[in-house]
């Protein structure tokens, strides 16, 4: 049995088609359909509820969608180990006994396969990922002894390791100050240029502006996606957010 | 030297010492699962809801202990994994689903032990363990089962750590998660029957949990918090055994009570963050 499922190459390598989630009579995604292009950097925004951290579970094959369908590269996410999911920060229990190299060998587990241990490519894996997002002097450090956003590059390190081409990151910015913001938001430059795929949730509809590809405006439904001066109109956003968030985001913008 | 000495020449300490150093280090490594998991009261409940089938099997077999072991394991393994399934998908709550099956069954099991004449010594047996009573046969069983759970430990490693420390990353490397959990649950119940003997079921989540919480505070790294918390458990059971051997007190609990006091010695003393050593806050 092998998890690797061959690529397509002329499928986009995301691809979602009527997908809707619910459960015990709530909605949480309805009638979701778009399609990401391989290297793209999309931002994925919308209020608090939207249903941001559930597509992207569902984008993993975590969850399953009640109606619709997903697929990457062709083919239905659950074969898939292309995937990498870096966490919200928050779900994390910094004080388990691992190290920062120990997390990013994690990504190789899917490759290595039952009853295999970490080879020296694997170990060289590990170091390279780390080097690429400057963390390569931290591999020994235990995982409570980082910054957030030390924290955030050991995740992508971790997906990195994984070999995924597809990242899903959850609110990687939220919560960082803002050198830590710049030097995550030049990583995911450096990242776009290796071919990596990139799918971010945030609630900063500036940062999307300046930093993405393609804005998907979320709000249980598909409110628009495109580039983000189409996505960032006014009627978009009053029907992402309701009219007086519009006024608010207004009112304090240059804060 | 003769301190020392002088219990080994009785068979039945030697085998109580064997026993003892057994269990705690199966204790100690499934145990270090527990506790990062945060597993303590399902240990706890697990350990408890196999009272009924250890006193059927009581009952049935007449009193004979031999048995016991395999009534232990065969309650401990279909009631981890009918818990499991229950904090799942239930409507109440999971810890006071626990809860309840856990009392529930608990209470069934006095009921029958209170059934036979002898009922006050037996169930004290059952409650706080017997280890000065392990027989030969008990014994090879015990490290028989005990080696099968350290070599699926050993085997499954890097999945068991993934799924512990990141579900949801097990699931993106397309892991068999309910799998892994339903094993670890196995793994914990093959434990609680293991050390059964040795502590009894009262006093069983103080083998899977004192030690690896008081190694948790040595040491911030899986592998070596897991020989730690072995070597800890061991420890205990030698000094605890001696203890109870000059003191005249229950060897369950002089096992316990020794665990307890090497992890409050690591709570006050231990080199990054015990109590003593941090400064109160301004």
């Amino acid at each position: 049995m092998s998890p690797h499922v061959s690529h397509l190459p002329d499928q986009p390598i995301l691809n979602l088609a009527g997908v809707s989630l619910r459960y015990d009579g709530h909605t949480a995604l309805e009638d979701v359909t778009f399609h990401l292009h391989a290297g793209e950097r999309v931002a994925v925004v919308g209020p608090n509820g939207a249903g941001k951290s559930t597509l992207f579970k569902i984008v993993a094959g975590v969850l399953r969608p009640t109606e619709g369908e997903v697929t990457v590269y062709g083919s239905g996410p659950g074969g898939h180990v292309c995937i990498g999911y870096v966490p919200q920060r928050s779900q994390v229990d910094w004080r388990f006994p691992v190290s920062v190299a120990d997390v990013v060998m994690m990504g190789r587990i899917a490759k290595l396969g039952l009853f295999n241990w970490p080879k020296k490519r694997d170990w060289d894996l590990v170091h390279a990922a780390l080097e690429t997002v400057g963390m390569a002097g931290l591999a020994n450090r235990q995982i409570n002894e980082l910054s957030g956003g030390q924290q955030q590059r050991m995740f992508i390190a971790r997906a990195l390791a994984q070999e995924a081409e597809l990242m899903l990151m959850d609110e990687p910015l939220t919560g960082l100050d803002t050198p830590a913001q710049e030097s995550l938001l030049a990583l995911l430059d450096d990242l776009q240029r290796r071919g990596v795929t990139l799918m971010v949730a945030t609630h900063d509809l500036e940062q999307a502006r300046l930093h993405f590809d393609r804005i998907l405006l979320l709000n249980r439904r598909l409110i628009a996606f495109g580039a983000p001066e189409q996505v960032l109109q006014a009627g978009n956003l009053t029907r992402a957010y309701g009219s007086r968030k519009i006024l608010m985001d207004e009112c304090c913008q240059g804060e | 030297m003769s301190f020392l000495l002088e219990p080994l020449q009785y068979s039945f300490m030697l085998r109580g010492l064997a026993a003892a150093v057994l269990a705690g280090v199966i204790c100690a490594v499934v145990g270090t699962y527990v506790v990062l998991r945060g597993m303590a009261f399902f240990g706890d409940a697990l350990a408890h809801t196999i009272l009924p089938g250890v006193a059927a099997g009581y009952l049935i077999s007449g009193g004979a202990r031999e048995p016991l072991f395999w009534w232990a394991l065969g309650t401990s393994v279909a009631a981890s994994l009918g818990i499991g399934a229950i904090s799942r998908r239930g409507r109440v709550k999971e810890d006071t689903a626990i809860g309840i099956v856990f009392a529930g069954m608990f209470a069934l099991g006095i009921a029958l032990i209170s059934t036979v004449r002898s009922y006050a010594v037996d169930l004290s047996h059952f409650l706080f363990g017997d280890v000065l009573g392990v027989s030969l046969q008990s014994l090879a069983w015990m490290a028989a089962f005990g080696a099968a759970v350290i070599l699926v430990v050993a085997l499954f490693y890097k999945e068991f750590l993934a799924v512990s420390f990141d579900p949801v990353l097990a699931q993106t490397l397309r892991l068999p998660v309910t799998l892994f959990n339903n094993l670890m649950l196995v793994l914990i119940a093959v434990t609680v029957a293991v050390a059964m003997q040795t502590v009894g079921v009262a006093l069983m989540v103080a083998m899977l949990v004192t030690p690896a919480a008081t190694a948790s505070l040595l040491t911030r790294r899986l592998l070596p918090m897991m020989a730690l918390a072995a070597a800890l458990a061991a420890l205990s059971g030698v000094v605890g055994l001696y203890a109870s051997y000059y003191l005249g007190i229950a060897s369950g609990a002089a096992i316990v009570l020794t665990a307890t006091l090497l992890f409050l010695l690591a709570f006050l003393f231990a080199p990054r963050g015990g109590l003593l050593w941090k400064r109160p806050r301004a």
